[in-house]
């Protein structure tokens, strides 16, 4: 985009096809200037965009960060993450917030000056319990700052005022490994993929092993090579820079300070499969970071290692643009992230076709996850046996984990694959935990007879996440936790994930409540197996698993919650008048059962 | 990973049939007479995948027949007790989420979720109602859209827009809130320019979409399910055609 242009509706290229912007874009400033996207703004954006006007309500409707009804001129959304949320130890952060301003959560305040709410996991796990203040993250809340953030909050102080020190998301790096470690110079990986050629270096990415990083472990190369095989006039890469799982925050770190490395992993892979555009999904979350991938993006552009002639190299040319998401976990399945780029709600697709051969607007399409294009860019540089001489048989090279909750130092550990749990939870100083949520909620639940298990696809697969719980948890109110949050990110496409994720949360909580029997937990299990073997897609099919896992592994926990040892449903009649005799004021006799 | 490939047969519990280029295993199944329960499937419209009333297994593995392109040599379990079990408890889900009082309505009778329902043998919704609170839009002088009852088949969607050529029906909303809406400024079906006469009126499979002004033509008794059985494949083969043709201007 050129600064100098001078217009206003400067052509926004990841609009598919058209001007006038990306529909989520406009759709942001809207939200921003109204602090709600009300009905008129939606026939308007559609308008303007030559869109039907359902599908730009339908994408309002999907995306949580847009909102029919007026946000406060301070919106803030806590995590609900069990690392970065709200609720922090005894004490509930966001209860604390809505006292101090007189305001209920989900709300917005009479005076419009507040609104507070809450939000899926914002990424932020190694940086104390965090909020996003009009999408900006506010992090290491406590009960002291929440006080003075109620005062600037009442005394109508602007972001730009608030101590700067509320917003330094610092990148805590532990163990840097194989990628984090080695050093780097901008231009190395495309200059190696030049000299070796397109073929030759996709044999290179396809020797090292390399396997997606974000949780699938699909084979990089063979991405690559079906994309590149595909008949198609023009091939798109994407970078799924749309990390939503609980508990992760390695892409993150990698989007702050190995932005150039990511960049280049993805101009490598345009080499390879020709492509001459390529995008980066980036979760809305991240916004922040915005500017400064946009600066890299610029200088990339200047050093000649983005746009027409790369390095001096007459027809390769390829350029990158960035699409900023707008709260969606479902986002992160690479189908339902290229129906958000194409301004749609993001509804994961049926496949066969797959995205590498009908991706974005029908074209063979790459899209990885940001930690795998570092990695292709590292190996470029590198060579394939310096990447394969770590890890396991099945799982080449190394791992970047974002490990959060009850350890000494929560932050960045890089490892190479075939690592034990047991050496990760004494590196990170976690010598007390019950149990370690691997690869987030929709991950493993394991506790101490898995801690001898090996980080691998092959043993422990995960996509980065790690959670550690402490004995002070009631993994009850863990998994109760993920299950609400399956509720809330399902996209409603097929009736067993929508439906059945609803089931499985109001399960937990009758026997939460001290209701359920072992019925009500055998029932419980065959919805589970029936949302996990028969969704449409990887959240369905996963999103049953923190509660398979606390049944197999942890069955004591559920146990103390049943209201007898017996199969039949549990109800108690005299309790249940308990509303009917408040509301009639009576308490004699006459109005108990017993 | 091509789509197209050729012809062959597969077999369906053990029944040989064939399948020409491109079809699914539910065209294949329909084109040879065997019913697979499915909701918000109807051929000649794109296949959608999104009721999972058509999950069958191929080698153990799970798919949905609307969508899963046949290839020669598969081997597909259907007609299982296992499977279905599994369509049952989805159509039971299908029954809590929404608002549906079969004795009230007008579609009792001639509703293919009802018909699916009695099909599996289902004689209650099991779990607890959700009971969601959803808009009725009356605002049509012709057509009464009662979103209590809509299923998200999308059937009218796609009706609207590969049949109709129109742009009339989306599916809104994420999750558990995902609803029906127009496309109009007003956001009501009156200011959309369905017709009577479009096939997005009449594909509902449930009451969600009824017409006005007919109500209870046809006495119980002698509706669609109580003279057919839902598994009657030849059913559904009349052609997908605006019932009423009008020359473009």
């Amino acid at each position: 985009m050129d600064p100098d242009s001078g217009e206003d509706d400067m052509p926004d290229r990841a609009s598919p096809g058209r001007a006038g912007g990306h529909l989520l874009h406009v759709l942001y400033e809207v939200q921003q200037r109204l602090r709600h996207i009300p009905r008129d703004a939606i026939c308007d954006v559609a308008d303007r965009l030559g869109l039907p006007m359902s599908q730009v309500e339908s994408v309002v409707d999907f995306y949580a960060f847009f909102s029919r009804t007026p946000r406060g001129r301070y919106d803030i959304l806590f995590s609900t993450c069990t690392s970065c949320g709200h609720v922090h130890g005894e004490t509930d952060l966001l209860q604390v917030l809505c006292e101090r301003l007189g305001v209920a959560a989900g709300q917005t305040r009479a005076d419009g000056l507040v609104s507070i709410g809450t939000t899926s996991c914002v990424g932020m796990c190694d940086q104390g319990p965090a909020a996003l203040v009009n999408g900006v993250p506010l992090i290491g809340l406590d009960v002291g700052r929440l006080g003075d953030v109620a005062e600037r909050v009442e005394a109508g102080s602007p972001l730009a005022d608030w101590p700067g020190e509320w917003f330094d998301v610092e990148d805590h790096v532990h163990r840097p490994g194989l990628l984090l470690a080695t050093p780097w110079q901008d231009g190395a990986a495309i200059r190696a993929s030049l000299d070796a050629g397109p073929e030759a270096m996709l044999a290179e990415i396809t020797r090292s092993g390399l396997r997606g990083r974000g949780g699938a472990g699909f084979g990089t190369g063979m991405k690559w090579q079906f994309c590149r095989q595909a008949d198609a006039g023009e091939r798109i890469v994407v970078c799924n820079a749309d990390e939503g799982e609980p508990g992760t925050f390695k892409d993150r770190v990698l989007l702050t300070g190995h932005a150039d490395v990511m960049f280049e992993g993805m101009t490598v892979c345009a080499h390879v499969i020709g492509a001459r555009r390529g995008f980066v999904y980036l979760r809305g979350e991240y916004r922040y970071l915005l500017p400064a991938l946009t600066e890299t993006l610029a200088r990339r552009r200047q050093a000649g290692l983005l746009g027409a002639g790369i390095l001096g190299r007459d027809g390769f040319d390829f350029d990158i643009e960035i699409i900023v998401g707008a709260g969606a976990y479902i986002c992160g399945e690479e189908s339902a992230l290229i129906e958000s780029m194409e301004e749609k709600r993001g509804i994961p697709r049926i496949r066969p076709p797959f995205p590498v051969t009908h991706g974005y607007l029908g074209l063979p399409t790459v899209v990885n996850n940001v930690e795998t294009l570092a990695a292709a860019a590292a190996i470029a540089v590198n060579g394939a046996d310096w990447f394969a001489a770590q890890g396991t048989d099945q799982s080449k090279g190394s791992k970047l984990l974002s490990i959060s909750g009850d350890c000494a130092a929560p932050g960045i550990y890089e490892y190479a694959f075939g690592v034990t749990m047991r050496q990760i939870l004494d590196d990170c100083g976690a010598n007390e935990a019950q149990a370690v949520q691997v690869g987030g909620p929709a991950g493993t639940l394991i506790g101490p007879a898995d801690f001898e298990r090996r980080l691998a696809f092959e043993d422990l697969a995960t996509g980065g996440s790690l959670m550690v719980y402490g004995r002070q948890w009631d993994l009850l109110d863990v998994i109760r936790n993920f299950a609400r949050f399956f509720v809330h990110e399902s996209c409603g496409f097929c009736t067993p994930c929508r439906v059945g994720t609803s089931l499985l949360r109001n399960a937990l909580g009758k026997i939460g409540r001290g209701h359920g029997t072992h019925y009500d937990v055998e029932e419980m299990r065959r919805v589970a197996a029936l949302v996990k073997r028969r969704s449409h897609c990887g959240l369905g099919q996963t999103a049953p698993n923190p509660i398979l896992d606390l049944l197999a592994r942890f069955p004591g926990v559920i146990e103390v919650y049943l209201a007898h040892g017996g199969f039949e449903p549990y109800f108690d009649l005299d309790a249940s008048l308990e509303e009917a005799r408040q509301l009639s004021h009576r308490s004699d006799a006459e109005a108990h059962l017993r | 990973m091509s789509t197209a490939g050729k012809g062959g047969t597969i077999t369906i519990d053990g029944r040989g049939i064939p399948f020409e280029a491109g079809q699914t295993v539910m065209d294949a199944a329909l084109a040879a007479g065997i019913y697979i329960p499915h909701l918000c499937h109807r051929p000649g419209l794109t296949p959608h995948g999104s009721c999972r009333l058509c999950t069958v297994e191929v080698g153990g593995r799970n798919a949905a027949a609307c969508t899963l392109p046949a290839s020669d040599g598969m081997r597909v379990d259907s007609d299982t007790v296992a499977l279905n079990a599994v369509r049952k408890t989805i159509t039971q889900m299908l029954f809590v989420e929404g608002n549906h009082l079969c004795p009230g309505c007008e579609k009792s009778g001639d509703c293919t979720l009802q018909a699916v329902a009695y099909h599996l043998g289902m004689l209650d919704g099991h779990f607890p109602q959700f009971y969601p609170r959803r808009e009725v839009d009356a605002s049509h002088p012709d057509i009464v859209l009662d979103r209590d009852r809509c299923i998200l088949c999308e059937l009218c969607v796609r009706a609207s827009r590969e049949i109709d050529g129109k742009n009339v029906f989306a599916i809104s909303g994420r999750g558990i809130h995902a609803s029906l809406i127009v496309n109009a400024p007003s956001g009501r079906l009156v200011d959309t320019d369905i017709e009577v006469t479009d096939l997005a009126a009449h594909i509902c499979p449930v009451g969600a979409i009824l017409l006005k002004g007919h109500g209870f033509e046809v006495p119980i008794g002698q509706r669609t399910f109580d003279i057919h059985r839902v598994s009657e494949t030849d059913r559904e083969r009349l052609p997908l055609v605006r019932p009423d043709h009008v020359d473009d201007e």
